[in-house]
């Protein structure tokens, strides 16, 4: 099955399930470069959900429908052949390895070792962050982590980005301008975006569908436009 | 997603900590019962029982037994209690905690040993106080080791089990949030002691449970500590049990055989009578706390826990230095405080001996926490990689209970069994045999050690790794077993450290051709010289700090950015 990135990311049906108990139920179509926001309270199973399109759901979740990615049907798919990029709060950079090694951990086999070096270097200087690769993770800043972890799981081609509360743990400032970031780096790569978060600005910022998780009232259709 | 109950490494884990325990017990039982065939004994009868019932103080040896160890670990648990609730975050708790550390891979022989050397009657701590009274110009005719009622041996368990409970105790508070708890109960006005018994201690206990049940289990039937400083005539009852074992004959063997299963039902009554004063302190611990007295005066009892705790870091230290004087002393006679000269003598002359012990003690240990730290890694990561595979499975279990069945179980009541097996097998007295009965009792240990900071760290590592498209394999190389190598060297340690302290198994199995430094410094305690004594207590001492030492500078070394210097 060769992927499609243009036909984007489906959600067909989809029920997630908590003990057989309905939590959330949609049904979405999320273009190249548009953001899918999902809102909601915690406990009410938006990271959950996120865990469901990454591949991750685990007892005594279950799900039903389908998952359609560029054009494959990813349902059943193992986590590593989703191609799903998953970002979190924390930037979760492996603290034994360099930037560099965190970043060629991730660029797909292939290549010489001279060219995959370029490659990685050329990543780091078109995210502001030159001369980075030898660094030790724990040597940066907050948001310059958070930077790496962008690049990090842009080098490993998904086509799609899922993203937890990625911007929850940075301060005001560096939130506008790391949001600005992701989303123009998901547009600019033609990928389709869920975001989870509890944070207003955030859906504001996406300017795309708002999904409204609510324990009440699980039949939450996507809705088009901003809140 | 395997089934869990068809995962290989669960399944291994399982049938290496039941399968020895349930054959040994067996092959114990049947000698106990008039069956040995190998000794022509092939016909049920109750002679060996019989045997047993006519030793002479027998009730006495099962009442030291059961005294010694109930002793032994209430006081352990009162004083791991005492000092988590009155000196929790003080500068004397921080101390307390980084003394009392290093003490819990001092095998037991080698802490009975120096703890023997400081207060027997021409010890340290007499000779200090000889100056005072010309009566003790000679050593008193105190007995203050081996005391008929088992009070060194006490003291000398406490001194042991106060750094296993501790510790234990420790990983456990990091699943309490007890911070808030004692905030609140102390902003009502109670005692810091009494807001940690009322608010913390009930959670802390429930995970602490099968530890301590462990060290009720252990110190009832601890036999190389007893040997050097418990009671003589009767000893207590797991030091007759082997004395028996290992006589030639072979009626006398079965007895000891009865005796072992004696053991087992000591050990039983002793967790019966554990239980029991559980549910009485429940009852009265409830009643208490809706009564609502505040206890605020509570210092004494604070402050008498932590000067019992700091008396007992004081003698490990003297302990510890007085072995070492005396493996380098010329002389020192009583009542010299300390030796008329050093010398390397002792040293050098146990040199050839020494390294000949001592290569087999690290060929085992290794061989055998190497095999257990792999096969625990193999478990833990089924257990990653099973996430999702159904409910809880034997995996679950293995963590929770069975890890802890070849620590419940009397090692004397098994070994025997073993003992009788692995020599229908051809293994006595073999290394391969030694080591297959050391790693019964390493193995739990690894897997306690492994599995907090197998479960602490962050899943979502492993989620962000799969997403960028790793396998698992490469998940697992790449990302799990470099940030897990650190605890994973500990663990290897503490495995060698459990196995040079096997003294009863090394003795039983090995038959006296397989001997290591533990097995000879019990050995030498009874008439041995000093300084030889002291020289192998040492050794015994040394390879776990080298082994722990080792651990921690190849983690350093292999994964810098794990451990990053303080300056940057």
């Amino acid at each position: 099955m060769h992927p499609d990135p243009k036909s984007g990311l489906h959600l067909c049906g989809l029920n997630l399930r908590l003990d057989g108990q309905l939590l959330a139920a949609l049904d979405a179509k999320v273009a190249q470069g548009e953001v899918l926001t999902v809102m909601g309270a915690s406990g009410s199973g938006k990271s959950s959900l996120l865990a469901a399109l990454a591949g991750f759901l685990a007892p005594p979740f279950t799900i039903e429908g389908r998952i359609v990615l560029a054009g494959r049907d990813v349902t059943y798919l193992p986590p590593q052949a989703r191609r799903m990029g998953l970002m979190f709060q924390q930037p979760l950079l492996f603290p034994h390895m360099s930037v560099g090694e965190n970043l060629l951990f991730a660029l797909p086999a292939g290549g010489s070792s001279g060219e995959r070096r370029r490659k990685i270097e050329q990543a780091l200087a078109d995210a502001d962050l030159e001369g980075f690769a030898a660094r030790d993770p724990q040597t940066l800043s907050g948001g310059q982590q958070s930077r790496v972890a962008l690049v990090r799981v842009l080098l490993a081609e998904p086509l799609a980005l899922l993203l937890d509360e990625p911007f929850a743990a940075l301060d005001t400032a560096l939130r506008s301008a790391m949001r600005d970031l992701v989303f123009a780096a998901a547009r600019k790569a033609g990928l389709p975006v869920v975001l989870v978060t509890h944070d207003r600005a955030d859906a504001e910022a996406a300017v795309g569908q708002i999904l409204q998780l609510d324990a009440a009232a699980p039949y939450s259709e996507a809705s088009a436009g901003s809140a | 997603m395997s089934r869990p109950w068809l995962r290989p490494a669960a399944l291994a884990t399982a049938l290496v900590l039941v399968v020895p325990v349930a054959a040994g017990l067996i092959g114990t039982a049947l000698p106990a019962l008039g069956y040995l065939p190998s000794a022509g004994a092939a016909s049920a009868s109750l002679d060996p029982v019989k045997a047993l019932l006519d030793a002479p103080g027998l009730g006495r040896s099962i009442l030291l037994s059961l005294g010694t160890g109930l002793a032994a670990t209430l006081v352990s648990l009162l004083l791991v209690m005492l000092l988590l609730a009155g000196w929790l975050d003080s500068a004397a708790f921080r101390w307390l905690r980084r003394l009392l550390a290093p003490l819990l891979s001092v095998p037991h022989a080698a802490a009975a040993l120096g703890l023997a050397l400081v207060i027997a009657p021409s010890g340290f701590l007499v000779r200090l106080v000889a100056p005072l009274s010309p009566a003790l110009s000679r050593p008193p005719d105190w007995l203050i080791l081996q005391d008929p009622f088992g009070l060194t041996l006490t003291l000398g368990l406490v001194l042991k089990e106060v750094p296993f409970l501790l510790l234990m105790a420790l990983a456990a508070l990091h699943q309490i949030d007890l911070r808030p708890r004692l905030q609140l109960a102390e902003s009502f006005g109670y005692g810091r002691i009494a807001a940690f018994g009322h608010t913390v201690a009930p959670l802390l206990y429930r995970q602490l449970r099968l530890p301590v049940l462990a060290v009720l289990a252990f110190s009832t039937s601890v036999v190389d500590m007893a040997l050097v400083l418990g009671p003589s005539l009767p000893a207590t009852l797991a030091v007759r049990v082997v004395g028996w074992m290992g006589d030639p004959d072979l009626a006398i063997r079965m007895k000891g055989a009865a005796g072992a299963l004696l053991q087992l039902s000591v050990s039983a009554a002793a967790l019966l009578v554990w239980f029991a004063g559980e549910r009485a302190l429940r009852l009265v611990w409830r009643s208490q706390a809706i009564r609502g007295h505040r206890l605020a005066r509570d210092r004494i009892a604070s402050r008498t826990g932590l000067g019992v705790l700091l008396g007992l870091v004081v003698l490990a230290v003297l302990g510890l230095s007085v072995l070492t004087l005396w493996s380098l002393a010329t002389a020192w006679r009583y009542p010299d405080l300390l030796p008329s000269s050093l010398t390397l003598r002792h040293w050098l002359q146990s040199g050839p001996d020494l390294t000949g012990l001592i290569a087999t003690t690290l060929a085992i240990g290794l061989a055998v926490s190497l095999t257990a730290a792999a096969l625990v890694t193999a478990l833990l990561q089924e257990r990653v990689q099973g996430q999702g595979g159904g409910g809880a499975g034997l995996d679950t279990w293995l963590l929770d209970g069975l890890a802890f069945v070849p620590l419940l179980v009397p090692q004397v009541a098994f070994l025997f069994g073993l003992q009788v097996l692995f020599l229908q097998a051809g293994l006595d007295g073999s290394l391969f045999g030694v080591a297959l009965s050391h790693f019964v009792f390493v193995l739990p240990y690894i897997l306690l050690s492994l599995r907090g900071p197998w479960g602490a760290l962050d899943p979502r590592y492993r989620q962000v790794a799969l997403s960028l498209g790793a396998s698992e394999q490469r998940v697992f190389w790449r990302i799990r077993l470099p940030l897990m190598l650190p605890a994973i060297l500990t663990a290897v340690a503490l495995g060698l450290a459990i196995s040079v302290s096997q003294y009863l198994p090394t003795l039983l199995i090995g038959g006296g051709r397989v001997t290591t430094v533990t097995t000879e410094a019990v050995a030498l305690a009874s008439g041995g010289s000093r300084p030889l004594i002291a020289v192998h207590a040492l050794a015994q001492i040394l390879l776990p700090f080298a082994g722990f030492a080792l651990a921690a500078a190849l983690s350093r070394l292999l994964l810098p950015r794990l451990f990053p210097r303080r300056s940057s």
